[in-house]
């Protein structure tokens, strides 16, 4: 079977296939969640520093760690439309950004919940949350000046300047528990060293992290499909919907 | 299995459970919202003239 992939780069043709793939990415997503909860509060042990509060780490990490890198996937989409003139990126750019601050904001106020028991203080301004704040005020400097520009395409560059420059702050915030001394935790895991964890928790850890990305997939293409219909409307040549396109076949056959 | 104590996460029930009811607002309302945004932008694109739609098959 020979695909055109090129087709694929026009986002009126894009917009079914998009709807095609959220189910297949939606439903594991929600089986992943069941799973990984399941794993994190029946299966892995009570810390026998924290107690159960360490249990937020399930969602805690997952989020911190999908907020970065979905900055990056952002910076790089919006880089490959402004370079290569293709919508398409810049439309999944605009997309990604929105899924990114909350998932940016669910880390912070996890944070915040699991601060003040075991630190005692919802907040302070070590790096590590100073930059995680950073990363948010990126991701919400980049969804307003977007909607502060008329035009589209001109909103696409500005935002991708945004962006790139922006991802400076993704190994700030990595590296930052390490440049500085912080009243956050080092990391746990690391690529040549042992994890420091129970594996019951790092595997719920990682289930978890699976179901967000899946999340993360589903709802990012039905935001690109929100985007295509509107922007499409907007420059006088309308997506032609499936709704739409099974009505006029229905009033053909009549 | 003990239920009550399963629920009060050795007293760090406000946390933990904040910690997720917060997850599932903010992930739930972004599915809700996003289903809301096509509704509205399909209805908007659908009331175009056929024909206006057609020409871009």
């Amino acid at each position: 079977m020979k695909i055109n992939w090129y087709k694929y780069a026009s986002p009126a043709n894009f917009y079914p296939v998009a709807g095609k793939l959220v189910p297949l990415f939606g439903i594991p997503a929600v089986l992943l969640f069941i799973l990984g909860l399941y794993v994190g509060f029946f299966v892995a042990p009570t810390d026998f520093q924290q107690g159960d509060a360490y249990r937020i780490i399930f969602i805690h990490v997952p989020a911190a760690w999908m907020g970065m890198m979905l900055y990056v996937l952002m910076a790089a989409y919006a880089g490959i439309g402004w370079a290569f003139n293709a919508r398409l990126a810049s439309m999944m750019a605009t997309a990604l950004s929105t899924t990114g601050a909350m998932f940016t904001f669910l880390s912070l106020a996890t944070g915040s919940l699991w601060g003040k028991p075991t630190w005692g203080t919802w907040w302070v301004w070590d790096a590590r949350m100073t930059s995680t704040l950073i990363l948010l005020f990126l991701y919400i400097g980049f969804i307003s000046l977007q909607a502060a520009i008329d035009d589209p395409r001109r909103a696409d560059r500005a935002g991708a300047i945004l962006a790139l420059v922006g991802v400076i702050n993704v190994p700030i915030i990595y590296f930052s528990v390490q440049w500085w001394n912080t009243l956050h935790q080092g990391a746990t895991i690391r690529l040549l060293n042992k994890p420091t964890m129970a594996p019951p928790m790092l595997a719920a850890m990682f289930i978890m992290l699976g179901a967000c990305w899946l999340y993360s997939v589903a709802v990012v293409l039905m935001r690109l499909r929100c985007i295509i219909i509107e922007r499409e409307y907007e420059a006088g040549r309308p997506v032609l919907t499936s709704a739409r396109r099974a009505q006029l076949s229905r009033m053909e056959s009549v | 299995m003990n239920w009550s104590r399963f629920f009060s996460m050795g007293g760090y029930a406000f946390y933990v459970w904040g910690s997720y009811v917060i997850a599932l607002i903010v992930m739930g309302g972004e599915v809700v919202a996003l289903r809301q945004r096509r509704k509205t932008a399909a209805a908007r694109t659908d009331n175009i003239s056929p024909a206006k739609q057609s020409e871009r098959l």
